[in-house]
């Protein structure tokens, strides 16, 4: 067994950073997710493996040299929360138009504007219907737990890879700063300057004598051009919804309800199905771990096989129970509960839901 | 028809000059008379010279030069507007025995993105940064820059630069000399021959300080023209540039191997 | 076995090193464990609390409004908390500084002078430990063993030296705690 740890999920997040052989991180400050560079800047990386930390002059400066670094065919990460997440978009934007790999993680708090730093997941939105601008879309990797924090680390950086995409470890407050425990993977190697070369043909390394020079860029002048980019892109986002949903039912197989949630909620929504269950309600929980792609395919499976309702338990005022809605698509009922601005609602709250609006409903 | 080859049209004999081959064959996009083709030509030659094609990445902004990938015959990445330097600080970082440079515009690299030009000066970045002032933004078709002169005349200045309205033309140059990340700040021209051979010395002693590893940013400023925004024939404007760029924006060496001039 | 408890006091008591001992100290013997403290500006020098699940299940939410157990340190807290013992719960607090007791009749209720213990023992910061022993002792959810281990794990290095006066403090807790009202 690897190393047993009690940690932070952004401490867990940042040791996973060193452990996956990344290169290099650029981040900033900001409240919950803080830890994440403080633990990096501790742990000397550039001792232990070589990867370099550096804390930009803003998130936009980090985005920035995340997509040079990746755009020279490095393992590269950053991090932020929510008003710093806005700020990374435009960026962003260009990793998906130059399809660029890279891994991100929102320590989510709430909005809009400054907003409050408590716990909140009203970014769903923002992480995967576009947040910046142009025809684009990513992976969102939701973490319910500290071992997740870590593991995805090491599932994102292999995705966006695989892909050349950004991906995206949407956490929140509760995540970023609840303490669990932690079985930490093995250390991976960093990639040798070697192995970069001949594994990423498309990475700006310097042109080398009697090869084709490589160009990294989003702009393309010729708008028939740029629809075949897009058709490309849009061809890869098909494969990536064909191939890489996760998700997790607990106590699904008896159910007549659903509840939907990713998360923290997500925990506590599997204490309100113990609570029902123990009342006598048949629930179960469908936890989603890839927001993009969605499970659709699933829910609607289960939906046909008598599934009396679903209840998207989210903290925020209704965002992914939009995608439960399409994916449902009219079989059965769907109804919304959360707490929000930072507000984290109780596993009784949820209960009082269920059996409101979608039992008594 | 076939193609015409070079030697078709001089005899091998007498060629004296051709360009360098890390200029791409591609037309350029920028305008009779502008600085721009002779400042990217230069570069490349220096780059050429110093034998640094195979490790050189470039980084181009947003602006007239945004296609500047197109012509300079190097790898290259394309950079969202006035984040160049951090993108060179990206790449420098994880691949410190590479050159990188960024070639911006004012409008890049002092308006939008001042905040990543001081702090990459600041912190001393390993890199190079070629800052064409032409004091307008060509690309949108002729605004105010931070470095437009006061009563200069652009279709956002319409009337001229009005400083209590709209505030006063930024000396970048001479703020990143202060910093003490800069090791090299220099400020040029290329619209004659000597200004064209002085900055092609400069530029070289950029990249040599980077390859020699010395520390800190290289920041050659190249004072161009604009005759298409600026409104006058490309003769003009080299003229109009001299008696008004120039005494604003002086040509010469600010701070040389990290000390003051 | 499910353990689910709130600490909940003043930034600098030691409420969340506390919790976190008492996490670590349930990995030493193979449990699940969580750890969820408030945070923000708040701590520092205002309130701060803790919730810490120890358990032999998979834990669901690290967040509650219930507990099993509430250790109470200031008078805000107990405004605050009192109110989410369950049933048949157990609240444990130090009544230094503590101006309206609690008044549940349905919980247990035990007291700690671990301020007065600490100072005597003439070292204020093992005051979280002497709590920490007044709550083993009525809630033997981890093993002493493993709290030594829990101790050894959060401790950086450099303060391994106090580990066994840690002890001390966590047998003095031990020792000292007193029952208000206990449900038979």
């Amino acid at each position: 067994m690897s190393e047993l740890k009690l940690m932070k999920g952004n401490e867990a997040l940042a040791e996973a950073a060193i452990r996956a052989g990344a290169d290099a991180y650029f981040g900033y400050p900001i409240t919950p997710q803080s830890e994440v560079i403080e633990y990096l800047m501790a742990e000397k990386p550039h001792e232990r493996t070589g990867m370099v930390v550096l804390q930009a002059e803003s998130e936009i400066a980090a985005i920035n040299m995340v997509y040079g670094a990746a755009g020279a065919g490095k393992k590269v990460m950053t991090s932020s929360s929510s008003p710093g997440i806005s700020l990374k978009q435009e960026g962003i934007s260009y990793i998906a138009g130059a399809e660029l790999p890279c891994l991100y993680a929102n320590v989510v708090r709430g909005g809009p504007g400054l907003g409050t730093i408590q716990p909140s997941q009203a970014d769903y939105f923002q992480s995967t219907k576009g947040g910046g601008h142009g025809d684009y879309r990513q992976i969102v990797l939701a973490p319910a737990s500290v071992q997740e924090m870590a593991d995805f680390v090491k599932d994102g950086f292999e995705l966006a890879f695989k892909y050349r995409i950004p991906v995206l470890i949407l956490s929140d407050g509760v995540i970023g700063q609840m303490m669990e425990k932690v079985e930490l993977f093995d250390p991976i190697p960093r990639l040798t300057d070697a192995e970069i070369y001949e594994k990423y043909p498309w990475a700006t390394t310097g042109k080398k004598s009697g090869t084709e020079r490589r160009i990294i860029t989003s702009l393309d002048l010729d708008s028939h051009k740029m629809e075949e980019h897009n058709h490309k892109l849009q061809a890869k986002y098909k494969e990536i919804t064909e191939k890489e949903v996760r998700y997790e039912l607990i106590d699904c197989d008896d159910a007549e309800y659903i509840i939907v949630a990713y998360g923290s909620s997500a925990r506590i929504a599997q204490k309100a199905v113990r609570l029902a269950r123990a009342k006598g309600i048949k629930v179960g929980l469908f936890r989603l771990i890839t927001l993009f792609p969605f499970p659709s395919v699933k829910m609607h499976e289960m939906c046909g096989k008598g599934i009396k309702g679903f209840l998207a338990v989210e903290m925020s005022s209704g965002q992914m129970v939009e995608d439960v809605r399409l994916a449902v698509n009219g079989c059965s009922k769907v109804a919304h509960f959360g707490r929000y601005g930072g507000i984290v609602h109780t596993p009784e709250e949820v209960l009082e839901a269920l059996e409101q609006k979608i039992i008594g409903g | 028809m076939a193609d015409i080859t070079l030697d078709q049209i001089i005899k091998p004999e007498n060629l004296v000059y051709t360009k360098t081959k890390l200029m791409t064959d591609k037309v350029l996009s920028y305008c009779p008379g502008c600085g721009h083709g002779t400042a990217h030509r230069i570069t490349m030659e220096v780059i050429e010279e110093l034998g640094l094609e195979e490790q050189t990445i470039g980084i181009a902004p947003v602006g007239c030069s945004v296609l500047a990938y197109e012509f300079m015959n190097i790898d290259m990445q394309q950079a969202a507007h006035g984040r160049a330097p951090a993108v060179a600080t990206g790449i420098k970082r994880v691949w410190p025995d590479k050159i990188v440079f960024s070639y911006q515009g004012d409008g890049d690299l002092a308006a939008i993105g001042t905040n990543e030009t001081i702090h990459a000066c600041n912190r001393g970045e390993n890199i190079v940064i070629i800052f064409i002032n032409n004091g307008i933004y060509g690309m949108t078709g002729g605004q105010m820059a931070p470095t437009t002169l006061i009563g200069m005349k652009s279709s956002t200045s319409p009337f001229g630069r009005d400083a209590q309205r709209m505030g006063n033309p930024l000396k970048i140059t001479e703020l990143v000399a202060q910093l003490p990340g800069t090791y090299f700040v220099t400020r040029q021209a290329v619209h004659t021959p000597a200004n064209v051979r002085k900055t092609k010395r400069a530029i070289k002693k950029a990249f040599e300080n980077q390859r020699d590893g010395k520390p800190g940013v290289s920041f050659v400023e190249i004072v161009s023209n604009c005759n298409s925004g600026w409104k006058m024939t490309p003769r003009d404007a080299n003229t109009w540039m001299e008696e008004n760029m120039f005494p604003f924006y002086p040509l010469g060496d600010i701070k040389v191997d990290g000390k003051l001039v | 076995m499910t353990e689910e408890l709130i600490i909940a006091g003043f930034g600098g008591q030691g409420v969340l090193s506390m919790g976190k001992i008492l996490a670590y100290s349930g990995i030493m013997q193979n449990q699940e464990v969580s750890w969820m403290p408030s945070y923000g500006p708040e701590m520092r020098g205002g309130t701060a609390n803790v919730t810490v699940i120890v358990s032999d299940e998979r834990i669901s939410s690290p967040i509650l409004t219930i507990f099993d157990s509430a250790i109470i340190l200031n008078q805000q807290s107990m405004d605050k908390f009192e109110a989410g013992v369950r049933p048949g719960g157990t609240l444990l607090y130090d009544p230094n500084g503590i101006t309206r007791h609690p008044k549940r009749k349905d919980i247990n209720i035990y007291q700690v002078e671990a301020a007065r213990l600490a100072s005597e023992m003439g070292n204020t910061k093992i005051f979280n430990m002497v709590v920490l022993g007044a709550y083993l002792k009525i809630k033997p959810v981890v093993k002493m063993e493993n709290v030594i281990l829990g101790l050894k794990k959060s401790l950086p290095e450099r303060y391994h030296k106090l580990i066994p006066l840690n002890e001390d403090a966590i047998n003095a807790g031990l020792k000292n705690v007193v029952a208000v009202q206990e449900l038979h």
